[in-house]
């Protein structure tokens, strides 16, 4: 009898398991809207919070828009759709990742963006810093070295409708002759040098975004700003609000 | 019964390829995923020799009475799941980077942990019932279980350097077999049918390994490593890939999209770089071969890079390259006209690469009359070499090898005595440079600059007076003149800061409004630092620093562990945010897996000995001695290991070349432990007490005299030919290693003879012990450095000799 009673609980604890499992995305679909308003809303207070490199010290609420708007879970493969309004990276395939929405946050808003403004970006991954930008901007122009990364972020990005983002399968180094010069660049992956033909196609007063770190974890950013006079300067910048220096030295 | 000699050689093959598996695994685990996760995960599969206690003690009569198909089947199972388990591990979506959020990879990790410690468990299955069954040889058996382990450690480094990882997972299985096939056929154990039926099974299995398993022998490395990410790139290939215990080594080519590698490259370079060639170490690290055909035109972009600083100060003549690698750092010494370059390299294989499988390529490069290519670890070679040169240059640009998850591994390229090596063979006026990449916030830099200002002070010089710092975007470059910095060299920094947007950080004479120009940080952090860990407020600098930069000293030779606890509960509250970079990991992975480990440990053994005490009949039998076995057994497992730890740091300086000296000291170790044991074995009429005091005693007086004389032993060997440096360090390990070997079998005897019932227990408990032991002598070491490692080893030996488990009758006797 204890045996049998052993074997039904396990039987209906397994079943528990399996429907929760298959009911959770299916769960999580219909409220998309929502939890990416509440993740937005959290992401925004997080960076409030912790000083973190805002100048003024929040999101420009057209950033905050954005990000609001764009469903992440588009571009986030099947079987992680239910994270998709989680703040983390998600793996998109071939070693890649869906940037942490806290950083394509910073990032977008380092960028400083004017609706006329033309935006290129190295590294189209799953298409969606294209399309935050592609809600701030009227052109995107977007490279992708992954032949299969840049022909799915092609579809989602058509699929979702942000036809103001032009993508190619290509080297990003050289970046995109024909449409420069660029107003701002972002550059998705950590390189060990900035190509010099990517400084020449940003305009005077223009901005770059180079984030430094792994896949998985940012170190720092970096902000190349193109003076008027073409002088070249940078800003390294944490993600948080962190001061290694204590006390007076 | 005593074992016969085919038994004893089984053991000893079992022991050794079960250690030389363990090595093969960190190897593998190191290509798949990342060394610190690969040092983790080997850690903790070894509680598989716990486990296996624990088992034998609870099953010991019924697997006591089935003994020869009890080994047999263990040992087949061994060789099915050296490979088998591994393969299986390594299908496991485990990514560490994903920790943070994924809960599911807590469950994958786990699940590598239970996978790896199967074949562990059946190796320890052998030995464990074979003492058991056996326990009027356990010295003898003892003694092949570690000289065999002695055999492997040095087994596994030779077939490391001569067939590919794969093979080698195929050979050990097959040599496990083999050593079962042995023993069939000739120990008495197995007879008639059984023995036929055996050795079929046994040849029926290795001939499926041979013919099934190489197709799916595939390393499945991580999406995530730089390596697999190039691979992505269209027509990008593996030209060649050269593995040995230093690492896998894979050149790489992408035919249609060029690769560019040009770290610390000026923001306003325009230059266009040559072809270049990837080379990974276990698919990491990148480094580049540049094509050369003598035109130094087509490597302008060499001086144009942070690390080119030396050169424009003044006329370089002779130049020592440490960490020569693919030779970067050679073309640029060249392309500065360098009469006569040293470039020293640790790994043979990076050598032959470029001397010669791509030496056309390089253009000849390790072969041109100026170069003078050395195959050495770098600190070694520094400390013994006989010229003095004007430039001695280090660059460490892959992001791997530094900081965050590196921290657990000893480094003694960047300690104090290193610097002063370094310093000393300058000539006047000559330069150090190290160039690293930036890290924010920065702590390599103000550690390094702590620690290069303690060598300089101990030497009596001034370092305000000596150093340069200059950063680019992202690499900053430390410059140590031998002499103080003249005006002439300032204003010709300057002039090469300028043309090339390099920040000044630091120089004698510096003022606040030079700094932070170019390339802004919130404040102008690598300013601060330099001029205070320069000033008289260097102590309270770093105290208040919120990452440990103290300097690194070859007693602590972590350079890399910035990790302060002080600072944890901000990082915490910023975790939000996304502050888990500042965390500094490696230290934190380490404490986890001695957490995990302990828990492990106690859950694995307490649970069962507490069920196993509950039996009236064990109890009644066991109940006085079982917790001192215990503590006896624990107090073993670890302290061994302590020991060997601490000497294998003293000696790895001595006998220079890491996997050399490592397989030495542990080789010397066991093999001397073994002949201890076998010995113990003859000596009947001394007391097992008594020979346990004796060695411990020993081995105090010996560690004292080696620890308090280290300078002088270590200067006498490091004058002798490299020959005899390793056989005076054998020599030193032997009579350590022969008391060290005596505690083990001394108290296994006492308790064959009247509690054998104990014997799998002790078995389990010293297993636990060795799990826990490894971790536990690297946080000591990190925290207390690696004298008082050996002192708390030493206090374990004594703590042994009380509790020594002799029986009610003896211990009156003694």
């Amino acid at each position: 009898m204890t045996l049998s009673y052993l074997r039904r609980s396990l039987v209906f604890l397994l079943l528990i398991a399996i429907s929760a499992l298959s009911l959770s995305p299916g769960i999580a679909q219909e409220n998309f809207e929502q939890q990416r308003e509440a993740l937005i809303e959290e992401v925004a207070e997080d960076l409030r919070r912790s000083e973190a490199i805002l100048e003024p010290t929040e999101l420009d609420p057209r950033v905050l828009r954005a990000m609001k708007t764009v469903p992440r879970h588009e571009y986030v493969p099947e079987k992680h759709k239910h994270q998709a309004y989680r703040n983390r990276p998600l793996p998109i395939g071939y070693g890649q990742t869906i940037s942490q929405p806290a950083i394509v946050a910073l990032m977008t808003n380092l960028l400083e963006l004017e609706p006329s403004d033309k935006v290129l970006e190295i590294g189209t991954g799953s298409g969606y810093q294209a399309a935050v930008l592609a809600e701030l901007v009227d052109q995107v122009f977007s490279i992708e070295i992954v032949p299969e990364l840049a022909e799915r972020a092609a579809r989602d990005l058509k699929r979702t409708g942000y036809n103001n983002v032009t993508t190619r399968q290509g080297d990003g180094y050289y970046g995109w002759e024909e449409q420069a010069p660029f107003d701002a660049i972002i550059v998705t992956a950590a390189a060990d040098h900035i190509p010099p033909r990517l400084l020449k196609q940003l305009k005077p007063g223009g901005r770059m975004v180079i984030p430094v770190g792994s896949r998985f974890m940012v170190q720092h950013l970096v902000l190349v700003k193109k003076t008027e006079d073409s002088d070249i300067l940078t800003e390294q910048l944490l993600p948080v609000q962190f001061v290694p220096l204590t006390g007076e030295h | 019964m005593h074992p016969g000699a085919g038994y004893l050689l089984t053991i000893a093959v079992i022991s050794g390829a079960t250690l030389a598996y363990e090595v093969l695994l960190l190897r593998l685990f190191s290509m798949i995923q990342w060394h610190h996760f690969a040092f983790m995960i080997i850690s903790l599969a070894l509680l598989g020799y716990g486990v296996s206690g624990v088992f034998l003690a609870l099953a010991r009569q019924g697997v006591s009475r089935y003994f020869p198909a009890v080994i047999m089947t263990n040992l087949l199972l061994l060789a099915l799941a050296m490979p088998l388990c591994f393969l299986l591990a390594q299908s496991l979506p485990f990514n560490p980077a994903e920790l943070l959020w994924d809960p599911w990879q807590l469950v994958y990790w786990l699940v590598v942990y239970l996978i790896l410690a199967v074949p562990f468990f059946f190796a320890a299955n052998i030995i464990g019932l074979s003492l058991y069954q056996f326990r009027q040889g356990i010295p003898t058996l003892y003694a092949s279980d570690l000289l065999g382990a002695a055999l492997g450690s040095v087994g596994i480094i030779a077939l490391l350097f001569s067939i590919s990882v794969e093979q080698i997972l195929l050979l050990l299985p097959c040599l496990v077999l083999l050593a079962g096939l042995l023993l069939v056929s000739q120990s008495s154990l197995w007879a008639g049918r059984h023995k036929l039926g055996w050795q079929m099974t046994l040849l029926v299995t290795a001939a499926a390994m041979l013919f099934l398993l190489p197709p799916s022998l595939q390393l499945n490395v991580s999406s995530y490593k730089s390596m697999s990410q190039m691979l992505t790139v269209p027509k990008t290939g593996v030209l060649q890939r050269e593995s040995s215990p230093l690492g896998v080594l894979s050149v790489v080519e992408s035919s249609q999209v060029p690769l560019r590698y040009a770290p610390g490259l000026s923001i306003l370079s325009d230059a266009e770089l040559p072809e270049q060639l990837a080379v990974f170490t276990d698919a990491e690290a990148m480094t580049a071969i540049s094509r050369f055909d003598g035109d130094f035109e087509k490597l302008g972009f060499l001086g144009q890079t942070s690390s080119a600083l030396p050169y424009q100060l003044k006329r370089i003549e002779d130049v020592l390259v440490l960490e020569a690698g693919a030779g970067s750092d050679v073309l640029q010494a060249l392309m500065f006209e360098a009469a006569a370059i040293d470039a020293v390299e640790e790994n043979p294989q990076m050598i032959d690469l470029i001397q010669d499988d791509y030496a056309e390529f390089a253009g000849e490069l390790y072969s041109l009359p100026q170069v003078n290519v050395h195959q050495s670890e770098a600190r070694a070679f520094a400390s013994k070499a006989e010229r003095q040169y004007d430039l001695i240059t280090m660059s460490f640009l892959s992001a791997a090898g530094v900081g965050g998850l590196y921290s657990m591994s000893e480094n003694y390229l960047f300690t104090v005595e290193a610097m002063r090596d370094y310093f000393q063979h300058l000539k006047p006026g000559g330069y150090i440079s190290i160039t690293q990449q930036t890290t924010l916030p920065p702590r390599v830099m103000p550690k390094l600059i702590a620690t290069v200002s303690t060598a300089l002070k101990s030497l009596g010089r001034t370092p305000s007076q000596n150093l340069i710092l200059i950063r680019s975007w992202q690499t900053t470059t430390l410059l140590v003149k031998n002499g103080a910095v003249s005006d002439q060299e300032i204003s010709r920094l300057k002039q090469f800061s300028q043309q090339y947007n390099f920040d000044l950080a630091y120089y004698p004479g510096i003022s606040a409004d030079e700094v932070n120009r170019y390339h802004q940080l919130q404040q102008p952090y690598f300013y601060q630092a330099a001029t205070a860990l320069l000033s008289a407020q260097s102590g309270k600098f770093i105290d208040d620093y919120k990452f440990n930069i103290q300097p690194a000293t070859d007693n602590q030779p972590y350079f890399s562990q910035f990790f302060k606890w002080e600072t944890l509960p901000e990082i915490l509250s910023l975790l939000d945010a996304g502050s888990l970079f500042l965390l500094e990991s490696g230290y934190l992975l380490l404490l986890a897996a001695l957490i995990q480990a302990l828990v492990a440990s106690l859950l694995l053994l307490l649970l069962p000995l507490w069920l196993w005490r509950r039996r009236r009949r064990d109890r009644e039998k066991a109940q006085p001695l079982h917790k001192r076995v215990l503590a006896y057994f624990f107090a073993l497992g670890l302290a061994f290991l302590f020991v060997e730890i601490a000497f294998i740091q003293k000696f790895v300086l001595i006998l220079h070349h890491p996997v050399y000296a490592v397989t030495t000291v542990i080789a010397g170790f066991l093999l001397a432990a073994g002949t201890g044991s076998y010995l113990f074995g003859r000596i009947r009429h001394i007391h097992p007490q008594h020979q346990v005091l004796a060695a411990v005693l020993l081995m105090i007086i010996l560690s004292v005299v080696y620890m308090s004389s280290y300078g002088t032993i270590s200067a006498f060997l490091l004058a002798q030919s490299d020959l005899l440096r390793y056989l005076f360090a054998i020599l030193m390990i032997l009579p350590l290693g022969f008391c060290m070997g005596l505690p083990f079998p001394a108290a296994m005897s006492m308790l064959g003879r009247e509690h054998d019932e104990m014997i799998p227990w002790a078995w389990g408990i010293n297993g636990f012990a060795s799990v826990i032991s490894p971790i536990l002598a690297t946080l000591i070491a990190m925290e207390f450095g690696f004298r008082v490692l050996l002192s708390v080893a030493l206090v374990l030996y004594l703590l042994a000799v009380w509790l020594f488990p002799a029986d009610s009758a003896s211990r009156q006797s003694v």
